[in-house]
């Protein structure tokens, strides 16, 4: 029963931290801005498998968060590596 | 360990993993420039992903386990200070920052003498 409420009341922050990184997604103001919320909505994700893991007492989502945590880096690196020097979008 | 207090442990570090990322999204909608936005957003990439594995070992505590969960944090934590490193260079380089935010402007000194 506990529980059940944690994952209730887990889920609704998990979701209220999504909704603001699409909203910081969404408007941005810079590229940059647009690269952090996405980092935070894949951290989100990340976050949301592994207490849904912990919750449900299995291991099976394990190796999606390793590839997650080594692949998830390649989408800001190579946008703020390759950014133009005069960027105002 | 008793089932409560496995209950507990459990509930403890799920409500952790989520605050963290609860607070990493009201820091990027309030905070001013890229720089404090990045901050913000570093904390759930770390904590929150040390708290919910954490978690998932003590659950299942077991060698293949705990082995994939400390090479989950080992990776994350090699590769998300390295795109936090690249965005807020890249943040200086086009001037997305507020420079009266700053305290002290190392990097200024350094291009300065350069």
């Amino acid at each position: 029963m506990m529980l059940q409420i944690v994952a209730v009341v887990a889920s609704v922050m998990f979701a209220i931290g999504a909704v603001c990184a699409v909203y910081r997604m969404v408007v941005g103001p810079s590229v940059l801005d647009r690269v952090i919320a996405s980092d935070v909505l894949v951290a989100t994700i990340i976050c949301v498998l592994g207490a849904e893991m912990a919750l449900n007492r299995h291991t099976d989502t394990l190796p999606v968060l390793l590839v997650l945590a080594l692949f998830a880096v390649l989408g800001s690196l190579s946008v703020a590596r390759f950014l133009p020097a005069r960027d105002s979008a | 360990m008793s089932v409560l207090a496995h209950d507990i442990v459990t509930a403890v570090l799920v409500l952790a993993g989520a605050a963290m990322c609860l607070a990493a999204g009201v820091g990027l909608i309030r905070f001013p420039d890229v720089l404090s936005r990045l901050h913000a957003a570093t904390k759930p990439q770390i904590f929150g992903l040390m708290a919910v594995t954490a978690n998932v070992a003590i659950n299942n505590f077991s060698v293949g386990t705990v082995t994939l969960v400390v090479a989950i944090v080992v990776f994350q934590a090699l590769t998300a200070p390295m795109a936090a490193h690249l965005v807020g260079r890249a943040a200086y380089d086009t001037e997305h920052l507020h420079p009266e935010l700053l305290i002290v402007d190392e990097l200024r000194d350094r291009r300065a003498s350069d």
